[in-house]
């Protein structure tokens, strides 16, 4: 069970949050328009990255909001949590700030 | 290939084993090869295989980063079955099930198929309709699956709890009594090496760290922690780190790679006498020749590449198992352990050609890749062999995402596999 | 009591005999006995049979690595527990204990014949055989395999004992309670860190435990850890658990432990609290885990009676308990010597202490000169005989030029062997810390930590008293200032006799390149040096292969004493290096843990939340039959004496088209949806068009995923301007919560919306049928009930029964209908007048079976049912309800991609069966023509299947490819028995025009 830095609250343990996916991608704000093989894209494609992931979280057994993460998927620990609109922050190669 | 039989068993027995041969060459690699599969895991070692015993393609490398079978294939719970809803799925795991009938035989290499039925629960009026549905699509599919009451559930496996006092009673399940189990380690030795004594080469450590392209685009070699490899056809096998090869290749796919839990108990004379999956309650078990029960659930919540997961996943599914075999809360873990499973949106997998010629991909199985091994390996060798799918795998298509042709059996089916 | 036992000594308490028995045996042993060491006093060393050959075996180890003497405890029926270390085993009074895998008894084993036979079994055997013929595996040779395998028996009843669960946080856990962990724990506790101390042992202590010479602080060893014990215990900060295993290091330095609480005690009731599971978060945590002896491999070094040197030396010094009164004693370490030395002075005879190696340690040596011990250097053991128990050990000498020469057999009784001592690298290795290899001491000592780790005492190589102490305190402090608590590091003055612990894994040398006899390097699992010879010689190269070809360290033991021997075997064939060979993954458990400590708590209610409506007690109470409906408990029916399911939804299916029916909705999802932009809002999510919705009414709103598919549905009401009442499906009001706050919240941050789950604030109560409206209105103020007033999907605001009321007029039954939704805690009161009102009126309760037969008359959905995540609005039939002027919505450009719009999609449709007494089974299939052949071209399937009351027959929905097309048409389900004719038709069975909703 992860420890997960919560922006509004402050760490709190994994079962506090429910997990959301791959941060950053944006639903494209006119969706009639977009070609159907980015509107899949869109729907499914995600870096899978193995190393530094930028991803959703959410503290819904808290204060109910999304916010951003960035975690190594090799180690599973946490670089950084950001709240939602923010950017992600720049990372050296290996997550030293 | 030196014959297994017992007789040979008896005639080494009397030189002290001092004549047995290695299973498989300690291959290096050469320059070029036919083709080249990427992941010596049992999809990939039996990719090889067919390559060699079906299409006449023996000058094939399988590139192992790390030892074979390694991967999924040495970390899964070895559940067969082939109940799948869906005619396209049904095909392709049934595939399999034929192919696992007679593997041992075929590979002169006992694999331990062992047909001892796979029972899925229903706890609520959901479940039932659920299940009945894959029962009825089943046998229009050919696919042996049928109805049991509570009781005859409890009948075929005993230490059942089908009492109406816990959480979520137990109202029925079906059995597939042509699922079952296999030696998970025996598939890849096996596929090893028969693959090997058709003169595929199996080189374990070797990583690869990028593709070569003619100027057409074309795939024409890897590059690999050994050295470059030439061959005009690659097929990526790589399980959980599909996403990271075919990165190399510039290619992204709808691919999420998640933590999956199994553990063991300590081994006990036999009490389960059949595979158990009840996918409301959570919880898969079965128990291993050896006696250890084996048991599974659902992938941890966040991808990740760690090979473990978190207590409380784990501590959720013994919850389950103790709740259905009340009598099994005082056997104790053994061991538990992680694998790396990629999913896909639709839960089934891609056994496909990709936009790069010559670069052929089969991934996506999810939690459930073991059982369609064979199956997998069979009809993806063809496709790499004809550069066109198998009729079987040609609906498994990577295109079918972008056009919304989804096969999906975890929404269809609210089962997890 | 008997000749084995000391005449002193040791930390029994000699006043307190308990008996006990074993294998049906009765005997005697004392308080603070463990049952091995009981055993041991009275002269039985034969405790248990080997997995494979069925070998005897005695006992090896005095601890948690012991892969030999697994019994099992009976407490009673339902109380067995299999596979129990016989050295972990706290003796009480009463204790019960029996031998396994054995038939018919423990001397006399039928399936020792495997040991003859073993030629033919060696490593990965059943891989090469049993093919033959094709079904025989599975029909023949399974079965027998899986008999003969296993160790234990499961328990036979539910265990009727109960576990607890705690989550802590701390400071500096220190898992050990040795030297180096009492003396870390004591540094970290004054700092004023909070100190969180465990050990798997019931006494704190560790080795000193069996160090009688030992002296810390001018005192006995044992009596400073009783003193610092107290001392310990008496600090506010600072958490002793004993009897306490650290099984587990998860990420972010949370470790589990397993406490035991009652399984030492001689008569705990059925139900008393057996385990807790402990989840500790640790700022720091130091790993004080010791050091496991490695066992020596020889021919023959299996037999009972031949032990670790330190369990020879623990059952003298803790126990009291000589193991044997003619040992040979075998050297592969200094450390044998210790124990050579202490049993001689206990009155046992050292018939030879043979030394493996070509010198021994310069205090060793001195040591054995002054005590007379009978040493030979350069030893090797060529085989030992004993059936039962050892009787016989042959030697052997090894020459300077390497050959092997057998020397002298040596009768004995107990022999006692000493490798050297493996650090327990087991959590630090969990954490992903990466080991190194320490090539002087030829073990692996935690290297680079992963976690906030660190490592003190033996497990990191350090072992000597003082070094231990020192190396502890200094750890401590380090943890606790790294916690944020500085403090001063303690100093111990220390002093013990002490020899090295180093040695060398591996096989002794032995004659010719196969020895004669099996010599053992996985003992439970019975792999020799010949089967890690054999899969090095079938090209099986990685240690990982190795290990699962062979089943070395796959035992109940984990390889905690014969990893390190096999990693020396097999680097020796491959003339590599220990660590080039590698280690395979050391995974949790450390020891084995019990299921119900992590199942814990969870069973029966407790294994998921039960929720019920505000009428739950008053639906029990009139016989309702619940069914489970994601966590919610709903009633089904409400049968009457003698009535089954079909004849109590006959007659409220019935009552509501007739009368008036009474419901509890109440499990609906419930979301006000608040704001200026509360429109807006709606309006991107839902399919449907909002801002034509006027105050005070309701519609049917559909919910889609951004892939198009449906995903719930439910009635919207606009209760005002800037307020949605949103309704949901019973199982869908958390995740259409979460999707409307993902959106909300990431999506659409700029919209002025607040989104509040009042599910559990509004009771529910729907009132159906031609008679409702006359229940209800004597009840209802401030509403006019009229139908101008309140037609079919109006909203208002009244009273009921002074009870504040929101009132829908709106049906899922095609009955005129009301929802009285009613504040939770008024609910079952305003339920209770309504029934009564009604009564004259012969109200009826009616629960979901009778709600679904209702709808399908109807062709509602059940999102769920008729929808399974592959379904869009269309084919259900509900592209009305979308807002076909809005630019976009949650899934509208989906609902563009080729497949949604291909022919042939599976559509709503109804079925009538030829025969009006069948009801379909939900979930048949459908296809074209009768008797098909597999596999059969299925076309659609039946979601919904009911006999209905009010049509006098059996009617079913169906998704069916190219449905709405086929309405007319005879199609055919396939069932065992025979194909089943059915008429596609429209999924309006019951009043189509909506005559009856609109009364």
């Amino acid at each position: 069970m992860l420890v997960i830095d919560c922006p509004y609250c402050g760490p709190r343990p994994e079962l506090e949050f429910s997990y959301g996916g791959q941060a950053h991608i944006a639903r494209p704000a006119n969706p009639a328009t977009v070609e159907t093989s980015d509107w899949a894209a869109f729907l499914y494609l995600r870096s899978n990255t193995r190393g530094l992931h930028a991803e959703r979280w959410r503290h819904v057994r808290g204060c109910a909001r999304f916010f951003n993460a960035l975690r190594d998927t090799t180690t599973d620990k946490f670089i950084a949590t950001y709240r939602t609109g923010e950017p992600a922050p720049a990372i050296d190669s290996r997550g030293d700030r | 290939m030196q014959k297994f039989s017992a007789w040979s068993l008896l005639k080494q027995s009397f030189g002290g084993h001092q004549g047995w041969q290695p299973q498989w060459r300690r291959a290096s690699p050469k320059p070029a090869y036919d083709a080249i599969i990427i992941g010596g895991g049992g999809h990939g070692l039996g990719t090889a295989y067919y390559l060699a015993a079906e299409h006449g393609i023996a000058n094939v490398a399988v590139l192992e980063k790390g030892w074979i079978g390694g991967g999924n294939t040495g970390r899964n719970t070895t559940i067969i079955r082939s109940n799948y809803l869906f005619d396209e799925s049904a095909r392709l795991y049934d595939h399999a099930l034929k192919l696992w009938e007679h593997l041992s035989q075929v590979l002169n290499y006992n694999v331990m198929y062992s047909p001892r039925g796979v029972m899925m629960l229903a706890h609520t009026v959901h479940d039932v309709q659920v299940i009945k549905r894959h029962v009825h699509a089943n046998r229009g599919n050919g696919v042996d699956n049928e109805w049991l009451s509570p009781e005859d559930a409890k009948a075929f496996c005993p230490p059942l709890n089908i009492e109406s006092n816990i959480r979520y009673p137990v109202m029925g399940a079906a059995l597939q009594r042509r699922g079952g189990t296999a030696r998970h380690d025996a598939v890849a030795w096996g596929y090893a090496r028969a693959a090997d004594a058709l003169g595929v080469d199996i080189i374990e450590n070797c990583e690869v760290t990028g593709f070569k392209r003619d100027a057409n685009g074309a795939i024409e070699g890897v590059e690999t922690s050994r050295g470059p490899i030439a061959s005009r056809r690659v097929g990526v096998v790589a399980a959980g780190h599909t996403s990271v090869v075919l990165g190399y290749a510039g290619i992204k796919l709808p691919l999420e790679s998640f933590p999956l839990q199994a553990l063991v108990s300590e081994p006990i004379k036999p009490v389960v006498p059949c595979v158990v999956m009840s996918n409301s309650v959570h919880a898969y078990i079965s128990q291993s020749d050896k006696g250890e029960l084996v048991i599974g659930a659902g992938t941890d919540a966040y991808t990740s590449y760690t090979q473990r997961g978190a207590l409380h996943v784990n501590s959720h599914t013994l919850e389950a198992i103790c709740e259905l075999f009340p009598a099994f809360r005082r056997m104790r873990m053994l061991r538990n352990w992680g694998g790396i499973v990629d999913v896909t949106p639709d839960r089934s997998p891609i056994i496909a050609k990709t936009t790069i010629p010559g670069l052929y991909v089969n991934c996506g199985w999810g939690t459930g890749g073991f059982k369609a091994t064979p199956g997998s390996a069979n009809v993806f060798a063809w496709t790499i062999a004809r550069d066109e799918p198998h009729p079987i795998n040609a609906p498994f298509t990577i295109e079918r995402f972008r056009d919304g042709f989804l096969i999906d059996e975890a929404a269809a089916a609210a089962v997890a596999h | 009591m008997n000749s084995w036992r000391t005449d002193g000594g040791g930390r029994i308490d000699r006043t307190r005999a308990l008996s006990f028995s074993f294998d049906g045996r009765r005997f005697t042993g004392f308080e603070g006995d463990t049952l091995a060491s009981a055993l041991l006093a009275n002269g039985v060393h034969l405790l248990g049979r080997s997995f494979k050959y069925h070998r005897p075996r005695g006992i090896l180890g005095a601890g948690s690595e012991e892969p030999n003497a697994l019994v099992r405890v009976v407490r009673d029926h339902s109380r067995a527990t299999p596979n129990l270390r016989a050295t972990q085993v706290e003796l009480y009074d009463g204790l019960v204990a029996e031998s396994q895998n054995r038939w018919p008894s423990l001397g006399f084993d039928l399936s020792a014949v495997n040991d003859i036979l073993s030629p033919l079994f060696p490593a990965g055997f059943y891989y090469k055989t049993f093919m033959w013929p094709r079904r025989a595996w599975h029909a023949f040779y399974e079965p027998r395999i899986r008999a003969a395998a296993g160790l234990g028996r499961a328990p036979e009843g539910p265990d009727p004992d109960r576990y607890a669960q705690r989550f802590a946080h701390c400071d500096v856990l220190i898992v050990g309670a040795g030297a180096a962990g009492l003396a870390a724990a004591l540094a970290a506790a004054a700092s004023g860190a909070r100190v969180i101390l465990c050990d798997e042992q019931p006494e704190f202590g560790g080795s000193l435990l069996a160090e009688p010479s030992a002296r810390i602080e001018g005192m006995p060893a044992a009596d400073w850890v009783a003193a610092q014990r107290s001392a310990l215990a008496a600090r506010p900060n600072v958490t002793l658990l004993a009897r306490t295993t650290a099984f587990g290091y998860f990420p972010h330095n949370l470790i589990g432990l397993s406490e035991r609480l009652t399984d030492h005690a001689a008569a705990p009731s059925a139900g008393s609290l057996r385990e807790r599971l402990w989840q500790v978060r640790a700022r720091e945590v130091v790993l004080a885990t010791g050091a496991i002896e490695r066992p020596l491999v020889f021919p023959g070094n299996d037999r009972p009676g031949v032990m670790l040197a330190s369990a020879g030396r623990t059952y003298l010094n803790r126990y009291g308990v000589r193991v044997g009164s003619r040992i040979v004693v075998v050297a592969g370490s200094d450390a044998a010597y210790a124990a050579a030395l202490d049993l001689k002075a206990a009155g046992a005879e050292i018939v030879a202490l043979a030394d493996v190696r070509s010198a021994a340690g310069e205090a060793a040596t001195a040591a054995a000169r002054e005590a007379s011990l009978p040493v030979s250097l350069r030893a090797t053991v060529l085989g030992t005989s004993g059936r039962l128990r050892v009787s016989s050990v042959r030697l052997g000498t090894v020459t300077s030029g390497g050959a092997v020469e057998e020397s002298s057999s040596v009768a004995c009784d107990a022999v006692l062997m000493s490798g050297g001592y493996t650090p327990t690298v087991h959590l630090f290795s969990q954490s992903r810390g990466t080991l190194s290899w320490n090539a002087e001491r030829n073990v692996f000592v935690p290297g680079k930590p992963a976690e906030r780790t660190h490592a003190a005492g033996a497990c990191r190589g350090i072992d000597a008293l003082a070094a231990a102490l020192a190396d502890g305190a200094a750890v401590g402090s380090v943890a606790a200032a790294a916690a944020g608590f500085q403090g001063s590091t303690p100093a111990f003055e220390a002093s013990a006799v002490e020899f090295g612990s180093a040695g060398a894994p591996g096989a002794l040398a032995q004659p010719g390149p196969t020895p004669p006899a099996k010599a053992f390097v996985d003992f439970q699992n019975d792999v020799t040096t010949k089967d890690l010879a054999l899969a090095a010689r079938e090209g099986f190269r990685s240690i990982e292969h190795i290990k699962r070809y062979t089943t070395t360290g796959m035992a109940t033991d984990q390889g905690k004493t014969s990893g390190m021997n096999a990693l020396g075997v097999v680097a020796d064939g491959f003339e590599r290096s220990i660590p080039e060979v590698g280690l395979t993954t050391f995974r949790m458990p450390f020891t084995p843990v019990t299921f119900g400590v992590f199942a814990g708590y969870a069973r029966c209610d407790l294994f998921d939340p039960v929720r019920t409506t505000p009428t739950h007690d008053w639906a029990r109470g009139h016989g309702a039959v619940f069914e489970d409906v994601g966590l919610w408990k709903r009633a089904r029916y409400f049968p009457k004496t003698g009535e089954d399911m079909h004849a109590a939804v006959a007659r409220e299916c019935r009552a509501v088209r007739t009368g008036c029916g009474l419901f509890d909705a109440s499990t609906l999802g419930k979301i006000e949806v608040v704001g200026p932009d509360a429109v807006t809002f709606m309006n991107r999510l839902y399919v449907n068009n909002w801002s034509t919705l006027a105050v005070g009414k309701s519609r049917y709103g559909i919910l889609l995923r951004d892939d198009g598919f449906v995903y719930d549905d439910g009635v919207v009401a606009r209760l005002a301007e800037d307020r949605f009442h949103v309704t949901t499906t019973t199982g869908g009001a958390a995740r259409v919560l979460g999707m409307m706050e993902d959106y909300l919240q990431t999506e659409w941050p700029d919209l002025k919306v607040w989104l509040t789950s009042t599910t559990e604030q509004w009771a529910v109560i729907a009132v159906q049928g031609p008679r409702a409206r006359e229940v209800i209105s004597p009840l209802v103020s401030d509403i006019d009930l009229s139908p101008g007033a309140m037609p079919h999907m109006s909203v208002g605001w009244g009273k009921i029964c002074g009870a504040p009321l929101l009132l829908f007029r709106v049906s899922f039954t095609g009955e005129l209908g009301f929802e009285l939704n009613v504040p939770a805690d008024y609910g079952r009161a305003v339920w209770e007048a309504v029934y009564s009102a009604g009564r004259s009126r012969d109200i009826t309760p009616y629960g979901t079976e009778a709600m679904h037969v209702l709808r399908a008359e109807k062709g509602y959905i059940i999102v769920g049912q008729e929808t399974d995540g592959t379904a869009t609005p269309d084919d259900v039939g509900l592209s009305w309800a979308i807002g076909k002027a809005k630019p976009d919505f949650v899934g509208k450009r989906s609902l563009e991609r080729p497949a949604m719009k291909a022919p042939g999609r599976k559509q709503l449709v109804g079925l009538l069966t030829e025969d009006p007494t069948v009801v379909l089974d939900e979930g048949a299939q459908l296809v074209e023509s009768a008797r098909q052949k597999v596999p059969m071209r299925m076309i659609g399937h039946v979601t919904s299947s009911y006999a209905s009351a009010a049509l006098g027959r059996s009617i079913a929905l169906a998704m069916l490819a190219g449905g709405r097309a086929r309405i007319g048409e005879t199609l055919y389900v396939p069932m065992p028995g025979g194909d089943i004719a059915v008429k596609v038709t429209a999924p309006v069975f019951y009043d189509p025009e909506g005559v009856r909703l609109n009364g």
